[in-house]
């Protein structure tokens, strides 16, 4: 599979933006909603004039229409023929291309029976098609012609958490099996962080920063990715103790938390500030990662507010919604309890020299 | 079948007790005599005697060829301009403002220049009604293919299809509601206006047969002439209606 290059990327959106995907990656475009992810996305099928350049395999698409483009591209709501059943929308683009019918016809069953979409092959899409079903017979239409390049919008918008979650782990299986070059497109980081082999962070029709997950998360470039990120907590490692396979304990500077690990030594632990809890009482069950805290200063941000704590001798910033903090009744000066939950901490292990990331 | 039988039964019953009520005031003698409005037998009566005479069949058939020539000529001109003003921007753009311009004029407002410019033979009925149909069809076609979806054509150009693919499998079949609703409304109208035009300038159809009726005095025929409009103008708009349903359901 070819890989992905965009150099000078120029329009009314996008300001002269290079970036590459390697041959089979899936890299993800993270960014605001009007960042200019789709755009890039639209630039990359031809769907969007622009100045620059997109190669596919280093050779230039510029003059190709998207017919000829040979992308695959599943878009945030699905765009599915409502005239067509599943069967003719996964058939679409072979059919458009005037392969025979013996072909498509085994390609469609080839996606019908990798995406499960058996019992539905008959069923139209605005007639009994829940959305993550819809979501995987535009996965399949999408894969049918076997593109170059799989352009996905932030599929998962439209669907339920579990369902969206659920689809995250067969869309990464199907893109291993394909190995086809995916560029993914989410504003969520945890979407980003679970499916990306790499990142870029994109801002006002900018590439702000590209690199692996933990690499932008720990060391953002600059307050825009950072902000993207929710400003995270960044705790750097004193001491690491392996309690069991899966758990380690890490001291800081005056407390210490349990983290999940694999048993590898952690640099630094993060925490984005909306993911810590506060309350003014002791919280119930187990003393994991509760810890007392002193607050030092509360900041009105609007209905957010912005909480600094002291935990041993780390600041510590917390965040929590008007309401629920009206109701702890704390102020600065009081001592408080923080939870730091295992499954929102973020760990940075350092990188082998040699090692491939 | 059950509720369906019950919902026919639940609309026939209003028509039979008009029917009832209108028999009954006849009969009664509440309105003058036969003259004004003759029982609904007695139009069942004249009905038949029109029928078994072929007067009625004569002029029925007159506007019925008048109205499917009409009708068909200006949809079909109206579906094939409206679909290339609709996918080609600057023949929409180009035309736009002349559709705009000539749209607003009834049909019936044609005839006294059109009788002029045609003269009054068959061409001159059929012609109204072309117009008739022609720029609400039209209308509806340019309206129908601009609302598909922008990003379902892109998905489909993505997808490999060259723009005429496209065009007569993802834009025309998405069209389909807009354009029945014009075919819908027209295929009633054009029974309305072809009277009005045969009442007004052509000598043969059930116009002429109600203009005749009128200077006779024979209103037990004029209602014969509306009831048969009345029956045609249903007919019409019901058979565009189950044609729509049977194109569409599947997928709506």
């Amino acid at each position: 599979m070819p890989h992905v290059e965009l150099r000078g990327i120029r329009n009314y959106i996008c300001r002269g933006i290079d970036l590459t995907a390697e041959d089979g990656e899936m890299l993800v475009l993270l960014g605001r909603t009007g960042a200019g992810k789709t755009s890039l996305l639209n630039v990359m099928a031809g769907l969007m004039p622009y100045e620059g350049s997109v190669l596919f395999d280093g050779m230039k698409m510029d003059n190709f229409p998207p017919q000829q483009r040979e992308v695959g591209y599943l878009f945030q709501d699905f765009c599915l023929f409502p005239h067509m059943n599943v069967r003719e929308n996964i058939a679409f683009g072979l059919r458009a291309r005037g392969i025979n019918d013996a072909f498509v016809n085994t390609r469609v069953d080839e996606l019908i029976n990798l995406f499960n979409l058996g019992g539905l092959a008959t069923r139209y899409p605005n007639k009994g098609l829940s959305g993550g079903e819809k979501q995987r017979v535009a996965l399949a239409r999408a894969l049918a012609p076997k593109p170059k390049v799989l352009l996905l919008d932030e599929p998962f918008n439209s669907l339920d958490l579990s369902t969206a979650k659920h689809l995250r782990v067969e869309l990464k299986r199907i893109q291993r099996t394909f190995r086809v070059t995916t560029i993914y497109v989410t504003h969520n980081q945890r979407e980003a962080s679970e499916m990306g082999d790499s990142i870029a962070v994109m801002h006002q029709g900018r590439i702000e920063q590209k690199g692996m997950f933990s690499d932008i998360f720990f060391d953002p470039l600059n307050r825009t990715v950072s902000d993207l990120f929710g400003s995270p907590n960044i705790l750097s490692c004193r001491e690491v103790s392996h309690l069991t396979s899966g758990i380690a304990r890490v001291k800081f500077n005056g407390f210490s938390l349990l983290v999940p690990c694999n048993g590898n030594h952690i640099e630094k632990v993060a925490i984005s500030p909306w993911n810590i809890h506060i309350s003014a009482t002791r919280p119930p069950g187990p003393e994991i990662n509760r810890i007392r805290v002193k607050i030092t200063e509360v900041i009105e941000k609007g209905p957010v507010i912005e909480i600094k704590v002291r935990a041993g001798n780390e600041t510590i910033y917390v965040e929590s919604v008007e309401d629920q903090w009206n109701e702890t009744g704390l102020k600065p000066g009081d001592d408080a309890f923080v939870i730091f939950p295992l499954r929102w901490l973020e760990l940075k292990e350092p990188v082998i020299a040699g090692e491939n990331p | 079948m059950r509720k369906g039988l019950r919902s026919w039964w639940r609309g026939t019953i209003p028509v039979l007790l008009m029917l009832a009520v209108w028999e009954t005031l006849a009969r009664l003698n509440w309105i003058p005599g036969d003259m004004f409005l003759p029982p609904f037998s007695s139009v069942t009566g004249q009905f038949y005697e029109l029928i078994q005479s072929r007067v009625l069949i004569k002029d029925f058939s007159a506007s019925l060829l008048r109205v499917l020539i009409g009708f068909c000529a200006g949809s079909l001109a109206g579906i094939f301009t409206g679909v290339i003003m609709g996918w080609k921007e600057t023949v929409r753009t180009t035309l736009s403002p002349v559709i705009a311009l000539l749209f607003p004029i009834p049909a019936l407002g044609w005839l006294p220049l059109l009788m002029i410019w045609i003269g009054i033979n068959e061409l001159l009925p059929i012609t109204i009604i072309f117009i008739c149909s022609f720029f609400p069809v039209l209308y509806n076609t340019v309206t129908g293919i601009k609302e598909v979806d922008r990003k379902t054509i892109d998905a489909a150009r993505v997808l490999g299809a060259s723009e005429t693919y496209i065009l007569f499998h993802v834009i025309l079949p998405a069209a389909i509601p807009n354009i029945f609703t014009g075919l819908k409304l027209e295929a009633g109208m054009a029974w309305r206006v072809i009277i009005a035009a045969e009442m007004v300038a052509i000598p043969t159809g059930i116009g002429a047969l109600m203009m005749r009726a009128e200077s006779l005095m024979r209103i037990d025929i004029i209602i014969v002439c509306l009831m048969v409009i009345s029956f045609m103008c249903l007919l019409f708009e019901r058979l565009f209606m189950c044609l729509e349903a049977k194109l569409t359901s599947r997928w709506k």
